[in-house]
């Protein structure tokens, strides 16, 4: 009864291309934007439980956002074009460190010419899409191997990615303008004159980021261009067969992931961290992206972010678990049952579910439309 | 003759190391090859067997057995938590995922994983534990020819040894033995070799006791060498790259793929490292794979990828 798409007809062919076709889905879209955009930073201003602590925003909030923007990014690649990568998190590295360098000012001696590139610091706003367009400059490069293999070998072909650039950020102190300890903090986060230096000024930088970018991706992958992603991710023979080329279709797949994951990985750096080391985006953070990806479901955007919350919130959960029942366990005991009950529900999900939670929720969609009589 | 000598020195080490991921990316090809799995969790594998081995036999040489009795009795343990641990993956997790694709398998390994590095942990301790087993003295070879002599590892040696061993013995399980070959008509085609009757969850169970086993192998080798500490688990990844370069299906690639592997990065890091700033070791394996890829993409002995619609 109440989700049904009867008696909504569609008299234009606008209406019947529209993203949300479904009344009552533009109608939860806007309750839930509402609530992000408009309820949470009023809850956060009354000083409402749980809004009003620090911690929901500052720890669960921000990099729930974060995390699901370079998730969008994973699964436009691994979900829609069906690339394997493991380097996600090399591809954030770049993008942060991109966006420290533009940010901060470039210096680049040219000795033998007695000459010297130099840019002044950039606004932050520029070197974060900035630091995406370098990551996605490197995302074509390392997508290039993409032509000539693919599933399994191209997984090792992107971490090759990964440690490259994990050394490259470790040693190379150009890039870190050559602090000692190799860890680097981020310029003042100053927008069009406004600071963004609180918690909730914080949240809603980050969310009007996310909104912009999934409604982008959103349709990207709607579009001409989602399709040729998805027919190579089906059968990329057959694909090229009917005139799709593969060469534009995987490198634009990897230049578009790759842009917003550095996005994703300059927001991280810049608004999440503040302050952060090369470790910030090992070969750990790669994988809890393809998981996000995997658990939430590939080629579907909004499961980019349920995968998010889910492999974000379920290790804090089960930390808090045990002090909460009041079971008297070691902290290193309840690391290692945190690895094994995360791997076995991993597992367990896979098995149950190997399309994740976006198709759970479209087969309840599907019963929910013939409610209360399914036949 | 100085710098031959270095380079001589070098260029072993590098072959002798080698061996060692040899040994980690053997354990990969025979599940890969057998059920198209590809395994990440045969670093954590490692770590199993060698905590198993080392905390039992730390508790037996404490309790009066003598040497050799403990390091049986040791062995004779640790392959039993592996026996377990196959039986269990087969059961709960491989079995049940059957006719999924490469990616959804490969990602209940990384969730495979997590459970053994915590469970293992849990169980046997969380600390650096050391192993000794083999000698870890070192021999100086051609002292009259080269000053200094060149300096080699007498437990990389061993290893050496022991993984020649250990290929000789694979060689002829696979190819002599009932269980080799309906191993061999699994790894061909799934459904062929079960409709004439071999039983599939039995030869998964004993694909992932081999694998087991030559982790445990792997873990008596790199303990001895690094002792049995949770950063052993990072070999699978470092495995990754050998088995690139020789090929996901082949034996014979996992030994060559990982002397190339153990004597470039050695050689890249001491002739290549000191002028672009050191650590290259780090990341050279992937990058000579990548290479490797763009020329030959079944890796040097893998059977080539033919595609059809």
């Amino acid at each position: 009864m109440l989700y049904r798409e009867a008696g909504q007809f569609k008299t234009t062919y606008a209406e019947d291309m529209a993203i949300f076709p479904i009344r009552q889905d533009r109608m939860a879209l806007a309750i839930l934007l509402g609530i992000a955009f408009i309820g949470v930073p009023l809850l956060a201003d009354f000083d409402i439980w749980p809004f009003g602590s620090d911690y929901l925003l500052r720890a669960i909030l921000l990099p729930f956002l974060i995390l699901a923007l370079a998730a969008i990014g994973v699964n436009i690649l691994v979900g829609y074009c069906g690339q394997i990568s493991l380097g996600s998190g090399a591809f954030m590295a770049i993008g942060a460190y991109s966006a420290y360098k533009l940010g901060t000012g470039v210096h680049i001696p040219l000795a033998w010419l007695d000459f010297a590139i130099s840019i002044p610091p950039l606004p932050v706003l520029l070197s974060i899409l900035l630091g995406g367009l370098a990551a996605a400059v490197v995302g074509i490069l390392f997508g290039i191997p993409s032509l000539r293999i693919k599933g399994l070998y191209l997984a090792v072909a992107t971490l090759a990615a990964q440690f490259f650039f994990d050394w490259v950020f470790l040693r190379v102190s150009w890039f870190t303008n050559y602090a000692p300890s190799g860890s680097v903090s981020a310029p003042t986060l100053d927008f069009f004159g406004l600071n963004v230096g609180t918690p909730i000024e914080r949240y809603m930088l980050c969310l009007i980021f996310v909104t912009v970018f999934a409604v982008l991706a959103k349709n990207l992958v709607r579009g001409n261009l989602g399709r040729q992603w998805m027919a190579i991710r089906d059968m990329d023979i057959a694909a090229e067969l009917i005139g799709i080329r593969p060469l534009y279709a995987k490198l634009t797949a990897f230049a578009v992931s790759s842009f917003i994951i550095g996005v994703a990985g300059a927001l991280w750096a810049f608004v999440y961290l503040g302050s952060w080391e090369p470790l910030a985006f090992s070969i750990e953070r790669s994988l809890q992206l393809l998981f996000m990806v995997i658990i939430g479901g590939l080629g579907s955007i909004m499961g980019s972010f349920i995968g998010a919350a889910f492999i974000l919130i379920l290790p804090i959960m089960l930390n808090l678990l045990p002090t909460q029942l009041g079971v008297p366990l070691s902290t290193e005991t309840i690391t290692h049952l945190e690895f094994i009950i995360f791997g076995s529900l991993i597992c367990y999900l896979l098995i149950k579910e190997p399309h994740g939670f976006a198709r759970l929720i479209s087969i309840g969609k599907e019963k929910l439309r013939l409610w209360p009589f399914p036949y | 003759m100085i710098a031959l000598g270095q380079f001589l020195e070098v260029l072993i080490g590098g072959l002798m190391s080698g061996v060692l991921y040899s040994l980690v990316a053997l354990g990969f090809v025979l599940i890969f090859k057998a059920s198209g799995v590809f395994n990440f969790a045969q670093g954590a594998m490692v770590l199993l067997a060698g905590l198993a081995l080392v905390r039992s036999l730390d508790l037996l040489v404490a309790s009066g057995f003598p040497l050799w009795a403990a390091i049986v009795l040791g062995i004779g343990f640790a392959a039993v938590i592996m026996a377990i641990t196959a039986w269990l993956i087969e059961r709960f997790v491989i079995g049940p995922l059957v006719n999924q694709d490469g990616l959804t398998l490969f990602m209940s390994t990384i969730g495979v994983t997590f459970v053994l590095e915590g469970a293992a942990q849990m169980i046997f301790g969380s600390d650096a534990y050391p192993l000794r087993l083999f000698p870890t003295d070192a021999w100086f070879l051609f002292e009259n020819v080269f000053p200094g002599g060149i300096l080699v590892n007498k437990l990389d040696v061993w290893g050496g040894v022991i993984a020649g061993i250990l290929v000789a013995g694979l060689a002829i399980f696979f190819q002599r033995t009932k269980t080799g070959r309906a191993l061999r008509a699994v790894a061909d085609d799934h459904m062929a070799a079960q409709s004439v009757g071999i039983p599939i969850s039995w030869i998964w169970f004993v694909v992932w006791l081999a694998a087991g086993l030559v982790a445990l192998v792997a873990a008596t080798v790199w303990g001895t060498k690094l002792g049995v500490q949770f950063s052993i688990t990072f070999l699978a990844l470092k495995a990754l790259p050998v088995l690139i370069i020789g090929g996901l299906t082949s034996v014979p690639g996992a030994i060559v793929g990982g002397l190339i592997v153990g004597a470039g990065e050695k050689l890249a890091e001491v002739f290549l490292g000191s002028h672009i700033g050191g650590g290259i070791e780090y990341w050279f394996a992937y990058v000579l794979a990548l290479a490797v890829l763009l020329v030959r993409p079944q890796g040097l002995f893998g059977e080539r990828i033919i595609e059809r619609i």
